[in-house]
């Protein structure tokens, strides 16, 4: 089955579908780890958003058991690599990525060229864009036209679409500009960012796991479960709350604001609850959508960036030292102004973009990367031991 | 570190196996990180090929050889404020240690910069290395270091076979293996021991995947790996002779970084500062292992998930890994190590790809690299053909491609650009019953267990069988299955719709293959493929997958992609053919003409566009030209390029042969070959219109003639007279040609070697005995000589002129001769209108020249020759082709270079160390002298390791003339102190002309004989000169019982300088006579070439 990645500027990529054919909008971002697609996949942070892999093949060792994902389901609205890899070979592959996509009803594209679709998200900035499934698109390019079995489309179309593509002085290679000329839209586009979207993915009730002397309440705006792994692993019992949970209700001895999706300002809930922990001068750790929801509760400011962080080989250095970490990111937003009382305290060595608060006096700090990996390099792990340290 | 102002680089010495040209790359970039920093830089190296030896990049350089009483000499010259020792591969190192521990480094204060040399030490030593590992919790293999073979025994016993031994400080896995019994544990150990005074004995982890990482830390600290890279071929085999894939394929997010974790521990824990290589072993079946103490081990950080692996290597150097990871991430890893040798710290040095980001990052990749390694084994008569942890590659190839196919496929037509993937291997299946094959092809590692399982896989055979047989991962065999299944559908529906064509492209079949199957031709596809728009995309390699705008000039090609990365350049570009991987035969030589041509036009502004497969090059550093195309050398990728890039010029005769070849096809594309035209290059190529040229010019050359039958060859061999040397057109199997003495021979050569008939006929030619050899080359514009130089063989001819010590200027020839050759060369560069390089090779025999070959190319000598002449040849080339040349005006140069082959034999177990027509050495090295004699002591020196504090000589002299021509020698070395061993009738010839020597035993008496004289390791070095200087084929069963062999065999296998030609050893010790070694000119190529340009 064949399908069309459209993205809002009007261009087109015509690809083999790998998962569930079913239309479905979103806003495509691009991520550019090497592993790790069955953490991204299940990382809430994803959720609304389209992926983009640039490492060209997917699938390689299948998928884990459940107790390995970031979370119960797939949370992106759907995936496109370049090569799909329907032979895994892992120990610990329970089922392809294809049938995995097909059973959580994720719609999937192998579209040949994502560099190109990488290179115009980082030139023009993330985009809102729709899969579709029943209306292929015959302006596809050379590499796309593989992708196309013949049953499906009869070759006289695509000597058609090759004419057309000529006689209106295209190289069929090139298939920019010709926007617009889709068929029937099966489905509209919609940006993720303009609703709630920690609300959506964050979990309804409370849950425990761990144990030990102290209590550290982790507030779920999007969780990836290696976060609650990494503190479990230092014997402290942990509460998971959901994003608006009151928090007054609970007896514990630091916080942790998880990561997730979406725009930081829309979580008002969570950024008034947050207001509470500063006012009682609770431990607090913020990581990702946690940092920035701990800058604007303190009265600080965040913005979008243009195509955000997106991978495993983030470099972000450590104020004031010559100490750099390689991260793991996933964010669209960032801190554009630190709060007073804060400082910077880690910055990202390519773009100078903020990565990380510190309060100058109180136990409340946040980074903009994932400690907690999974997928990525484990160099900022320690990040844990410093938060545990302040209780 | 502010108070840097000289630094002295240690160099590799010659290309050998283990050690090949990834050391020019390392180096070069290290001395152009020094030179950014106004640091002067000195360098030793013998390897006169190499760009490092080239002014280009060093201040001073010393062609003498890398060894402690060399290098301190230098020391006490130059008096460096510091040294790098990790630049050069396992010999700087190990010549960096030995200074070290001799406290020469103290006494004249130097600085080891970089990684400490302690850490270097601890990493040498295997046995501490493995204790410091199990002290930070890294798991290493069980094992035990041992120094004799009792001690090995007991360890064996103690862990159980299999067992892997390895011998400590040797290059590239030398002498290590696989014992799965006493028997084969003692073969091993004996062998290992005789190269290197430790072994270690260590549990063999049987299908364990082979990963490796490439780490790089600054002072403050700061590590990032850098590339991961997965070996297709488990562990067991060299990763030198592994396919290599990167990034890893296979590997979750918790074993990647898991493991990547752990080689940043071990780094941090050694405080490298620089680049450091860490070799892991992991259990693909990921279950935990119960550890000694019965207490299963788990690694698992994250998840849990443990990880069940072993260190097995750390290299506190660059390594042809680091070389290879540098070009398959963009990330220049050598260059960087030297910043940070240097003190800087990561995020302050900047990305030389993106220029906007700095070095503190990994790189991301959007494509898949194949490395490949290159055998030649099939040129080592005797040499065993399995491969294992011990090295026997001579190169490699690298591929990128957007999937596995792509540059798998790739790769695999790289290599020697006569196969066209995979599924073409030439194996006959039919008379080998599947299991029979599997033993035999994929049991076994060889060079073609690859080709093999895509052969299997076309008959039939099950994936899960194949991995069973080979421990190949599944993942890489259903993607090659993918290759087959393609290639089996092409061939069913004989499908060439626009489609189609894009998937066998996809999956990587060229043009070639593509019409192979369907009965068309090369060009016939590619019109078919152009008509449809089935082309290539030109991707950059930007090392973040797109994330962020690189002005990169780093290019290859692909068809998972639908647009191009980058503008063409035009006509105002030049495309230069590389020479693609090191193999014997083609070097670093050409690499040295392609990147010397590359800069040249510069001068006429031109754009320049390199294209190159070879990832231990200097060319394919993407600073060398103005774009990088990592890509093959056929003629479908060539003319892709050139397509694409609509250039005004394709210079084919810099980088070997290889491109050479493509001069037809590419001019029937009518592409803008630069230089002379491919009709005249092919004059001199095709051995009948070259031998009219010749007739028709009335100059001599040896006669021969072309046969369809064994018959007509023997009348003409009885009419010419024996020896007569052989060249088969097709060769089945062996060495490609031979000297035949007598019918018998002519008629086993033919019988085995060649498959002859009327398409594939055999050449005979003439062998002239006790003629001389000499080389002319030269650059010619529209047939006018520019430039020339003649060198002159020390040997006779008959050996390989890559085999044989050459001199220049020439010390044996007339005047008259050189007048003679120098009209010649005239004639034929006038009649082939040559415009560019080439070179002749010339027999002289009583005064009479015979022309043997003309390559209208740039040759193997032309560094040698270039820098000999403070000249620069490709640059006098470059010249010629705009029309710009101007005639060289020659001055008698102010030293004497002699250059010597380096052999690597030690490394080929089984192959008998003599010299034939065919050539069998694997480098060069060359150095300079006031005298000949200087000069061809440093070179011998250079390529062997002599020990001038042991007075003992072996002589072996097969042969009455041998023994007469030798005698002055004997004597001479009797005058100089050295007790002469001898054989039997070499040592009752020396006795009757009163020359004392002692009587050693043959191979076949009782101990003590000959071999334990050389075992005995006190010998300085070994003459063996057999009847017919070696070069007759016999049998392989008559040479292993042969003394001769198997005195060859001891001499290389025990590091001791052997000597086979009899001209060449009395050249030697005529230059022992008249050298000490302490007199031996310490002198830098600068110092001659200020002293030549004050005499002008």
């Amino acid at each position: 089955m064949i399908g069309n990645l459209i993205l809002k500027d009007g261009s087109e990529y015509v690809g083999k579908s790998f998962g569930k054919e079913k239309p479905m909008a979103g806003e495509v971002v691009f991520a550019t780890g090497m592993v790790g697609y069955p953490e991204s996949l299940t990382d809430p942070s994803y959720a609304g958003q389209i992926l983009v892999l640039t490492y060209p093949l997917q699938g390689n060792y299948g998928v884990p058991e459940k107790k390995y994902w970031e979370s119960g389901k797939i949370q992106v609205s759907g995936l496109v690599v370049s090569s799909y890899i329907d032979t895994p070979s892992h120990h610990s592959s329970k089922q392809t990525l294809s049938d995995w996509l097909k059973k959580q009803n994720i719609p999937a594209l192998e579209i040949k060229d994502t560099r190109e679709i990488t290179q115009k998200l980082r030139t023009h900035g993330v985009m809102l864009g729709k899969m579709e499934f029943n209306n292929v698109s015959l302006r596809a390019s050379a590499s796309e036209r593989s992708n196309l079995s013949q049953e499906k489309i009869a070759s006289s179309t695509f000597a058609k679409a090759s004419a057309y593509l000529r006689s209106a002085g295209q190289n069929p290679l090139l298939r920019q500009g010709f926007g617009g000329q889709g068929g029937l839209a099966m489905t509209e586009f919609k940006d993720p960012n303009l609703e709630n979207l920690a609300a959506k993915v964050s979990t309804k009730k409370v849950y425990r796991a761990g144990s030990g002397k102290k209590t550290v309440v982790v507030i779920d705006c999007g969780l990836k479960q290696n976060i609650v792994r990494e503190l479990v692993k230092r014997n402290v019992k942990v509460v998971v709350v959901p994003w608006d949970y009151n928090l007054k209700k609970l007896k514990f001895d630091a916080a942790l604001i998880s990561n997730g999706p979406g725009d930081p300002k829309q979580a008002t809930t969570t950024i008034e609850n947050v207001k509470y922990l500063l006012a009682k001068k609770i431990p607090t750790f913020g990581i990702c959508l946690g940092n920035q929801i701990l800058a604007l509760a303190a009265d600080g400011d965040t913005y979008k960036l243009k195509y955000g962080h997106r991978g495993q080989n983030q470099p972000c250095v450590l104020q004031g030292t010559n100490k750099c970490y390689l991260t793991t990111q996933n964010h669209g937003f960032a801190i554009k102004k630190i709060p007073k009382g804060f400082k910077q305290w880690f910055y990202n060595a390519n773009d100078k973009t903020n990565e990380g608060i510190i309060h100058n006096k109180l136990p409340f700090m946040s980074v903009q990367f994932h400690p907690e990996a999974h997928p990525g390099p484990l160099d900022t792990g320690w990040l844990f031991d410093e938060f545990l340290k302040k209780i | 570190m502010k108070t840097l102002k000289k630094v002295l680089v240690l160099g590799s010495g010659a290309l050998k196996i283990g050690e090949a040209g990834e050391f020019d790359y390392s180096g070069s970039q290290a001395m152009k990180a020094l030179k950014e920093e106004g640091i002067k830089t000195v360098l030793v190296n013998p390897n006169i090929a190499t760009i490092q030896t080239s002014p280009l990049l060093a201040d001073e350089i010393y062609f003498l050889p890398v060894t402690p009483y060399f290098v301190e000499k230098v020391i006490a010259k130059e008096k460096p404020d510091g040294i790098l020792l990790s630049f050069g591969g396992q010999t700087a190192l190990n010549c960096g240690l030995e200074l070290h521990r001799k406290g020469i480094l103290k006494k004249h204060k130097v600085k080891v910069l970089g990684t400490p040399i302690e850490a270097v030490v601890l990493t040498e030593d295997r046995k501490n290395f493995a204790d410091h590992l199990r002290k930070i919790n890294v798991a290493v293999p069980p094992s035990g270091a041992a120094a004799t073979l009792v001690q090995a025994q007991a360890i064996a016993k103690q862990i159980g076979f299999p067992v892997m031994v390895r011998a400590a400080y040797a290059l590239g896995g030398q002498k290590s293996g696989v014992a799965y019994n006493l028997k084969q544990l003692n073969e091993i150990v004996s062998g290992a021991l005789a190269v290197s005074p430790q072994v270690l004995v260590e549990k063999y982890l049987h299908h364990f995947k082979e990963i490796e990482y490439e780490v790089v830390r600054d002072k403050e600290g700061n590590c990032v790996t850098v590339c991961n890279m997965e070996n297709m071929d488990p562990l067991g085999i060299h990763t030198g002779d592994s396919i290599v894939v990167a990034p890893s394929q296979t590997l979750t997010s918790d074993e990647y970084h898991g493991l990547r974790e752990v080689s940043v521990n071990i780094v941090k824990s050694l405080g490298i500062v620089g680049e450091c290589n860490v070799q892991f072993a992991l259990n693909p079946n990921g279950s935990t292992q119960i550890k000694d103490d019965g207490s299963t081990r788990m690694h698992g950080h994250t998840g849990k998930q443990g990880l069940d692996y072993y260190v097995i290597e750390v290299n506190a150097r660059l390594s042809r890994s680091s070389a290879l990871a540098s070009k398959a991430t963009g990330y220049p890893l050598a260059y960087v190590a030297a910043k940070l040798a240097l003190g800087k710290t990561l995020n302050k040095v900047q990305n030389q790809v993106t220029k906007v980001t700095q070095s503190f990052f990994e790189p991301a990749l959007d494509y898949v690299v194949v490395k490949m390694p290159r055998w030649d084994l099939e040129k080592f008569s005797g040499a065993e053909e399995k491969i294992g942890s011990a090295m026997k590659s001579v190169g490699e190839v690298m591929a990128i491609g957007r999937s596995f196919e792509e540059a798998l496929q790739k790769a695999s037509r790289m290599l020697s650009g006569r196969v066209q993937g995979v599924t073409e291997n030439g194996f006959n299946i039919k008379n080998l019953s599947k299991k029979e094959f599997s033993e035999k092809f994929l049991k076994i590692p060889t060079p073609k267990r690859l080709f093999a399982l895509a052969e299997s896989l076309k008959n039939g055979a099950k994936v899960k069988d194949i991995y069973q047989a080979t421990g190949i991962d599944l993942w890489f065999l259903y993607r090659i299955k993918n290759i087959v299944d393609t290639e089996e559908n092409l061939k069913a529906s004989q499908m060439l719709d626009p489609q189609s064509l894009c998937r066998y492209k996809q999956a990587g079949l060229s043009d070639k293959r593509i019409a192979f199957l369907t009965g068309k031709t090369e060009l016939e596809i590619r019109a078919l493929r152009q008509k449809a728009g089935v082309l290539p995309s030109v991707f950059q390699i930007d090392t973040l997958a797109g994330e962020v705008p690189a002005q990169t000039n780093y290019l290859y090609l692909t068809y998972h992609g639908n647009h191009h990365d980058v503008q063409p350049l035009g006509k105002k570009s030049v495309m230069v053919l590389g020479s693609g991987p090191y193999h014997i035969g083609s070097s670093v030589e050409f690499d040295w003409s392609c990147v010397n041509t590359a800069l040249a036009l510069k001068k006429y502004d031109k754009k320049t566009i390199i294209i190159n497969c070879n990832p231990e090059t200097v060319s394919t550093d993407y600073d060398m030209s103005d774009r990088l195309y990592f890509e093959d050398l056929n003629f479908e990728t060539v003319a892709d390029i050139l397509d694409f890039e609509q250039s005004g010029g394709v210079a084919v005769s810099v980088g070997g042969q290889r491109p050479n070849n493509l001069a037809n096809a590419l001019a029937a594309y009518k592409a803008p070959i630069l230089g002379t035209s491919a009709e005249n290059i092919d004059r001199a190529e095709d051995r009948n219109k070259f031998s009219a040229l010749l007739d028709k010019l009335g100059i001599l050359q040896p006669r021969w003639q072309s046969f369809a039958s064994l018959e007509k060859a023997e009348q003409f061999a009885e009419e010419v007279g024996y020896p007569v040397l052989v060249r088969p057109s097709y060769v089945l199997s062996g060495s490609a040609m031979s000297v035949c003495r007598n019918p018998q021979q002519l008629k086993d050569f033919i019988g085995k070697a060649a498959d002859l008939n009327q398409r594939h006929p055999v050449t005979v030619s003439k062998f002239i005995e006790n003629a001389k050899e000499l080389e002319f080359d030269a650059v010619a514009q529209n047939g006018e000589l520019m430039v020339y130089a003649i060198a002159e063989h020390v040997e006779n001819a008959g050996v390989h002129s890559g085999d044989a010590t050459i001199v220049y200027p020439t010390q044996r020839v007339y005047a008259s001769t050189e007048y003679q050759l120098r009209q010649i060369a005239k004639k034929i560069s006038k009649e082939l209108k040559i415009t560019g390089p080439f070179n002749i090779q010339f027999l002289f025999k009583d005064n009479q020249p015979f022309v043997i070959e003309v390559n209208v190319r740039a040759s193997r000598t032309f560094p040698l020759l270039s820098k000999a002449l403070f000249t620069n040849f490709p640059a006098i080339a470059v010249d010629s082709f705009f029309g710009k040349a101007k005639k060289f005006n020659y001055e008698y140069p102010p030293a004497v270079v002699v250059k010597s082959p380096q052999f690597s034999f030690a490394r080929l177990s089984g192959a008998d160390p003599v010299l034939q027509v065919e050539m069998s050495s694997t480098g060069e090295v060359a150095c300079f002298g006031r005298t000949y004699d200087e000069a061809l002591l440093k070179s011998i020196m250079s390529a062997n390791s002599f020990d001038f504090t042991k007075k003992r000589v072996l002589l072996s002299l097969g042969g009455e003339l041998n023994k007469i021509k030798f005698l002055e020698a004997a004597q001479t070395l009797v005058f100089l102190g050295y007790e002469i061993l001898a054989t039997d009738t070499t040592a009752s010839y020396l006795r009757e002309q009163n020359v004392a020597c002692t009587v050693v035993r043959k191979v076949s008496e009782q101990q003590p004989n000959v071999l334990n004289a050389i075992e005995g390791k006190d010998i300085a070095f070994v003459v063996n000169l057999s009847q017919n200087e070696g070069r007759q084929e016999q049998d392989k069963l008559k040479r292993h019982l042969n003394d001769g062999f198997r005195i060859r065999r001891a001499a290389v296998d025990n590091q001791i300088p052997l000597f086979i030609d009899l001209h060449l050893a009395r050249a030697f010790v005529k230059a022992l006579g008249r050298n000490q070694p302490d007199n031996l000119g310490i002198v830098s190529w600068q110092e001659y070439r200020r002293e030549f340009i004050n005499n002008k």
